[in-house]
């Protein structure tokens, strides 16, 4: 008899979500679902509000990317504006979404997903959590916890809060960084990045050991989708669209993101609130891609920077062509880190960087502004029309955890066909096929514009509908 | 003129006769809650956060309209007081759509600071969500009906200080709003002389200069001063 294993809620991701696996007549794995059971409608109740509180509004999606949603809010706005906001401005922006980078990356590596291969997959729940961390090493977690504070001081320094700050606006930003605001990120440097390498380290050596989650946790082939720079350096701000296959080709280039909708559709299933979006060419699901540091880092030809350039170096190598394992979002995300640190030290020798000039004025000049960004777990759209006056008549919202549905689903479906077999569910096994969730660190609070906390609840369900067995916690 | 000897919470007060009850309070350094009142336009009792009690009176009294008298007692703090301003605020953020932390005004709001001031920590009501637009058809100023308490300030100010009469009152009861000229787009309104007094006015985030973000909206009520004491005491001083 065929059967089906529900995982609700899962635990150590923002937001939440349950997993279905279906076992058939056999007892093996058929297939798994990904289900955001949250829903918010941020796309519906913005309509009517003047385009310049977006920034505002939009960025209570979610506490942990409030800098992403605002920064691809202001963006749409000034599109919507048509101005090229002041250069200093773009600057600010681009250290603020680093600092972002910075914040989220540690959150997900330290927090959330070393607790996992660090301690090990059957650690007892109970210590499986930063606090195991601290207690396994006090110096890794301390410096981690430290990493995060960085990241969310830069953005403390730029906007006056780390969450929620009210700074990126239609036509540039707010207020201007100070010097002493300079110094204090400029002192943070050496540690951040001796932070960084201990970390980088670490998981070089968590990959020896682990070359079977390599293999089976999440890896497929898929599109990759990222922003690039026009020679194919790693953007995180400005850029325009490339998608790359598995191969590591290049099958759309330099798109405008302006014109996101000619290469991106999005698609909707019953089983969850979360949307499917997919390479328009390819079809549904045919077009499935994988959006975030893996796939920035499969789609850029170079970091920019020389220390991230060297890693990005090995970690192509773990591919052919594309490196196609989920697992390797992790290293990908450390990447990211180094990346961000070295650009942000480029801005603190920046002269410009304390310029005041920093906001553009303009009316209502497009019916319609497209903001991309890339937000630490990938591409954030932010798509509006407007009336004359500026009042939101259609928004569409295209967050990271979206595009990557797809691919969440391919993963705990790869990663139970190895482990679950039968009636019985091991809580080890359902950590494992969690882990699979974790390597694209999702924010369902953006991607359903919901927020929340996870514990985790599976669920065992034969061909009949009727519940086999199932495991609570949290 | 008159003088008239009252008590304010036990407080002996001489107030010249005519002054109403919040003016004589003011004088003293005594602080009452106030939302529709601003300095230099009259007042119209509309908020009812003023609320005081006057012994021999069953009924609370709005002190921004109510004038001195000879022995009068008023008591500006009870359990009584709190409850009710307490209440009025919590009928006000139900109402309409008050959304804080998206919101123009943001941390320089007056209906924001009472609900800190007076310890609204949560409303008891339930929300009546209403669907009002934002009306962004000017030039230079937005209104957005949805955080507006109808405290008719910019009404006052735009008959009494501007005295272009583009601001009323339309609709009874919930459906009250506030309308440019003939129920019209404030961007067509004939009379409007753009001159911004009522977005000065607002205490909440209602009127605003329009491409404002979240919490840019700062008035400069010093304006409306600078023109009231011009105008009635022919003395032109810059507010401070």
């Amino acid at each position: 008899m065929s059967k089906r294993i529900v995982i609700d809620p899962v635990t150590r991701i923002e937001g939440h979500a349950k997993i279905s696996i279906f076992l058939d007549d056999a007892g093996n794995v058929s297939d798994a679902e990904f289900h955001v059971v949250e829903f918010r409608g941020f796309e519906k109740f913005c309509e009517g509000r003047p385009f310049s509180e977006m920034p505002g509004i939009t960025q209570r999606i979610c506490g942990i990317c409030p800098v992403s949603h605002t920064l691809a809010s202001a963006k749409a706005g000034d599109a919507l504006m048509a101005v090229n906001i002041p250069p200093a401005a773009d600057k600010l922006r681009r250290l603020m979404n680093l600092g972002q980078m910075v914040q989220s990356h540690a959150l997900s590596f330290f927090h959330l997903s070393a607790p996992d291969f660090l301690l090990g997959w059957d650690t007892p729940p109970a210590q499986r959590n930063v606090f195991g961390i601290i207690a396994a090493n006090k110096e890794l977690a301390r410096a981690g916890i430290r990493l995060r504070q960085f990241g969310q001081e830069i953005i403390e320094i730029l906007g006056d809060r780390k969450i929620h700050p009210s700074w990126a606006v239609p036509g540039g930003v707010r207020s201007p960084l100070t010097v002493e605001g300079r110094e204090r990120i400029r002192l943070w440097l050496p540690e951040a990045f001796a932070t960084t390498d201990v970390a980088l380290d670490l998981f070089k050596k968590t990959l020896e050991t682990h070359q079977r989650e390599v293999q089976i946790f999440g890896n497929f082939p898929s599109l990759f989708l990222g922003l690039v720079a026009e020679d194919g350096t790693w953007e995180h701000h400005g850029g325009k669209l490339r998608f790359t296959d598995s191969s590591g080709s290049i099958i759309a280039d330099q798109v405008d993101p302006q014109k996101y909708f000619e290469v991106i559709g999005e698609s909707v299933q019953t089983s969850s609130y979360l949307k499917s979006p997919y390479y328009l060419p390819l079809g549904f699901p045919a077009g499935i891609y994988r959006v975030g540091p893996l796939a920035r880092l499969n789609v850029c030809k170079r970091m920019g920077v020389p220390k991230a350039d060297a890693e990005l170096k090995s970690f192509k190598k773990l591919g052919r062509g594309a490196v196609t394992s989920s697992f390797l979002y992790h290293y990908a995300r450390l990447i990211e880190i180094l990346a961000s640190l070295e650009y942000i030290e480029r801005y603190m020798d920046d002269p410009e960087i304390l310029s005041d000039y920093l906001r553009a004025d303009a009316g209502i000049n497009n019916l319609r502004g497209v903001g991309v960004s890339e937000a630490p777990r990938g591409t954030l759209f932010h798509d509006y029309t407007v009336d004359r006056n500026g009042l939101l008549q259609k928004v569409n919202l295209i967050v990271a955890t979206g595009q990557n549905n797809l691919a969440m689903n391919q993963t705990v479906a790869q990663i139970a066909r190895h482990y679950v077999r039968g009636n019985e569910i091991p809580e080890p096994l359902l950590n494992r096929v969690e882990h699979g969730i974790r390597c694209y660190d999702p924010c369902l609070s953006c991607s359903t514009h919901a927020v929340g906390q996870m514990p985790l609840q599976v669920r065992l369900i034969g061909a009949d509908g009727s519940i086999l067995n199932e495991v609570t916690r949290g | 003129m008159a003088a008239k000897t009252l008590s304010i919470d036990g407080k002996p007060i001489t107030a010249e006769e005519g002054a109403t009850v919040l003016q004589a309070a003011q004088e003293a350094g005594i602080k009452i809650p106030t939302l529709c009142h601003l300095d230099g336009i009259y007042d119209v009792g509309a908020c009812r956060l003023c609320l005081v009690e006057v012994a021999g009176v069953p009924k609370l009294l709005p002190a921004c309209t109510t004038k001195v008298a000879e022995g009068m007692e008023v008591k500006t703090t009870s359990e009584r007081l709190r409850k009710y301003r307490r209440m009025t605020l919590e009928l006000l953020f139900a109402e309409r759509n008050h959304v804080c932390s998206s919101c123009v005004a943001n941390g320089h709001c007056e209906l924001q600071t009472l609900g800190y001031s007076l310890g609204m920590d949560h409303v008891r009501y339930d929300y009546l969500f209403p669907k009002w637009a934002v009306d962004t058809t000017h030039r230079l100023f937005g209104m957005d009906h949805n955080r507006c308490i109808l405290c008719t300030r910019c009404v006052r100010v735009c008959w009494h200080i501007e005295g272009a009469g583009t601001k009323n009152v339309s609709g009874r009861g919930t459906k009250s709003h506030i309308i440019t000229d003939l129920n019209q787009p404030w961007g067509e309104s004939d009379s409007c002389t753009q001159c911004g007094k009522c977005v000065q006015a607002c205490p909440t985030g209602a009127l605003f200069h329009k491409g404002s973000t979240v919490g840019e909206m700062e008035r400069d009520r010093g304006k409306l001063e600078f023109i009231v004491t011009a105008r009635e005491k022919q003395q032109w001083i810059a507010a401070d």
